[in-house]
């Protein structure tokens, strides 16, 4: 490719500098969403994690001679609810077809897939990166069976196939090239993610690989024509995904730099080295000879079945957010950080329900966030339920504690558990509002400083010294405004 | 419509099916035959008629999202070739 001089381009974050100029990505992804359901797509078997080998397996899944696929009615209404939150278009009817290729974890020699005609059109996925939101398209969302499993660790000269995955349902969500750096293409996965976990149409567990992106990276001088694009099959993290955009693109822009050209070729991404490796050779380029799977009749389904599914589908990320910041007043960052996960945004919910929401969303996201990820649990293994969460709210709102001394409370709620108003109440935490108390605890430290008295008079910023020091001879239990007031009555500033 | 030889080697190795010298000529000869007696069916004009799909007015069949199968590993690697603890074994492959 010819390094083409383009006099005045639009100064973008997103470009990446070669030693010819400055190179722009383009990503596209198609994510490969295992469907939540309790049996596989065309067969009757579990589709439990970690079952002993070839257990979850049926004469169907291992495709012995004579055995017939019949649907799962929910995985069907899976993908629609998944086609209606991404705001795409559900086609009433499509075709499975077969994808025809060898290989030792696929008993059938050949995937049902859908090709031409799939069951959900095009949609789109809002996200936000840096402050800047951008609308990502999908291009298409259809159904198609799992392969099996091949361990190769286990035999010098043989591999070890596992057919449990064999015939799960998988959603692939085929997204346009509309993203422009690995940031923007982890912000796509992440809120793809969150939005099939609202719905519950997938649990998007990377680790155990219910979920896992096949990545499409190009680059080219802004402006030119689309360059040749490589695939990176299979990456399972978040992370892993923004490693790989990055080296693919650097090497592309090596080579191109370097006078060669890039061949289109699947790539894996090694996680250990951080690098991208070819697969397959070019010669070896698949021909997958795809054609209507003849033991499948076409999906056809009613409109006003998927009005019936869309009446039922729960708010979503988008929605929900926006609701936060008009009714609890959030800022929309903390709004974002709450609604990623479905379960944060309950939990959220319920502390703020009848109070204050910046105060709630603020204990949520600095005090149980932080004490959560410390420890590393998930927020349903909270030892503070959103409950008790709401109590010590409460407390503070009424002026009942200092927030000093709730976070104190926290900490022993959450090492102990129990009523927080009766903790406060057993233990002698309440605030001291008294101003009788305070006045007495005033007098003494001014008596005692006869020397600082004489400073602060001065140097009213002194006074912070004199807080500190009330504050400490009522064990934190002094209502600190109180304490400011009388302070400044007494030392006459 | 003529298929070459190069052509016949490509669908067979894409099969996974081994044939001779010989056998690729034959196959020449024998595909282009069928293509040709197929490609008769382009005489009929099928711009407004939607692919057949049934002929008995059918709908696909659904079944409940229910585990009624499974759980017979010994059965399903019965007759492989090779096997050890209910998996398959097979040649290396590693890409």
């Amino acid at each position: 490719m010819n390094s083409q001089k383009i006099a005045e381009k639009p100064k973008s974050k997103n470009l990446i500098e070669g030693a010819t100029g400055d190179w722009e990505v383009i990503i596209g992804l198609e994510v490969h969403a295992q469907v939540a359901s309790n049996s596989k797509l065309f067969s009757g078997s579990s589709t439990g994690f970690g079952a002993p080998p070839n257990s979850h397996v049926s004469l169907v899944d291992a495709a012995m001679p004579g055995m017939l696929p019949v649907i799962n009615r929910e995985c069907v209404a899976q993908a629609i609810r998944t086609g209606l939150g991404l705001k795409a278009q559900i086609n009433n009817k499509s075709v499975f077809d077969r994808k025809n290729y060898f290989y030792p974890d696929l008993p059938q020699g050949y995937q049902i897939s859908q090709y031409k005609q799939p069951i959900v059109g095009e949609g789109a996925v809002e996200i936000s990166v840096d402050g800047e939101t951008l609308t990502v398209g999908v291009e298409r969302l259809h159904l198609e069976q799992d392969a099996g499993k091949s361990l190769h660790d286990q035999h010098p000269d043989y591999s070890y196939v596992d057919l449990n995955r064999s015939g799960v349902a998988l959603m692939e969500i085929v997204s346009k090239p509309d993203l422009r750096s690995s940031k923007q293409a982890q912000a796509y996965v992440t809120k793809l993610r969150s939005i099939l976990r609202y719905l519950g149409t997938s649990d998007g567990d990377m680790d155990k690989g219910n979920l896992r992106a096949d990545v499409n990276v190009s680059v080219r001088k802004p402006g030119d024509k689309l360059g040749t694009r490589c695939e990176i099959k299979n990456v399972n993290s978040i992370r892993f995904i923004g490693q790989a955009i990055e080296y693919e693109a650097r090497r592309q822009i090596d080579i191109i730099e370097d006078g060669g050209k890039i061949d289109q070729e699947t790539r894996l991404f090694d996680a250990v080295k951080g690098e991208t490796r070819s697969m397959r050779s070019k010669e070896e380029a698949h021909d997958y000879r795809y054609f209507p799977d003849p033991d499948l009749l076409p999906l056809e389904f009613s409109s006003e079945y998927v009005e019936e599914l869309k009446s039922k589908l729960p708010e979503l990320p988008d929605e929900k957010r926006a609701r936060f910041i008009k009714s609890f007043g959030l800022s929309a960052y903390d709004a974002d950080v709450l609604v990623a996960e479905r379960a944060s945004a309950d939990y959220f919910e319920k502390v703020a329900e009848g109070r204050d929401g910046k105060v709630a969303a603020n204990w949520v996201i600095n005090e149980l966030f932080g004490r959560l990820n410390k420890e590393t649990k998930a927020i349903e293994d909270s030892p503070v339920s959103a409950a008790q969460l709401g109590s010590i709210v409460d407390l503070i709102g009424s002026n009942a504690i200092s927030g000093k001394i709730a976070k104190d409370l926290f900490e022993i709620v959450w090492t102990e558990g129990g009523d927080p108003a009766d903790i406060v109440e057993k233990r002698g935490m309440k605030q001291v509002t008294d101003t009788g108390a305070i006045e007495k605890a005033v007098d003494a430290i001014i008596t005692a400083n006869p020397d600082k008295v004489e400073q602060v008079k001065a140097k009213p910023s002194m006074l912070g010294w004199f807080v500190g020091q009330v504050m400490k001879s009522t064990g934190g239990k002094a209502n600190p405004a109180a304490v400011n007031d009388i302070l400044k009555a007494k030392l006459g500033i | 419509m003529q298929v070459d030889e190069a052509t016949v080697r490509r669908i067979a190795r894409l099969a996974r099916i081994k044939i001779s010298d010989a056998e690729a000529k034959g196959l020449e000869t024998e595909l282009s035959g069928i293509l040709d007696w197929v490609k008769q069916l382009d005489e009929v004009d099928t711009a407004n008629v939607e692919p057949m799909t049934r002929v008995a007015a059918q709908t696909l069949k659904m079944r409940d999202d229910v585990v009624t199968d499974g759980e017979i590993a010994d059965q399903v690697t019965a007759n492989a070739p090779l096997a050890e603890d209910n998996f398959f074994v097979v040649p290396k492959v590693v890409e």
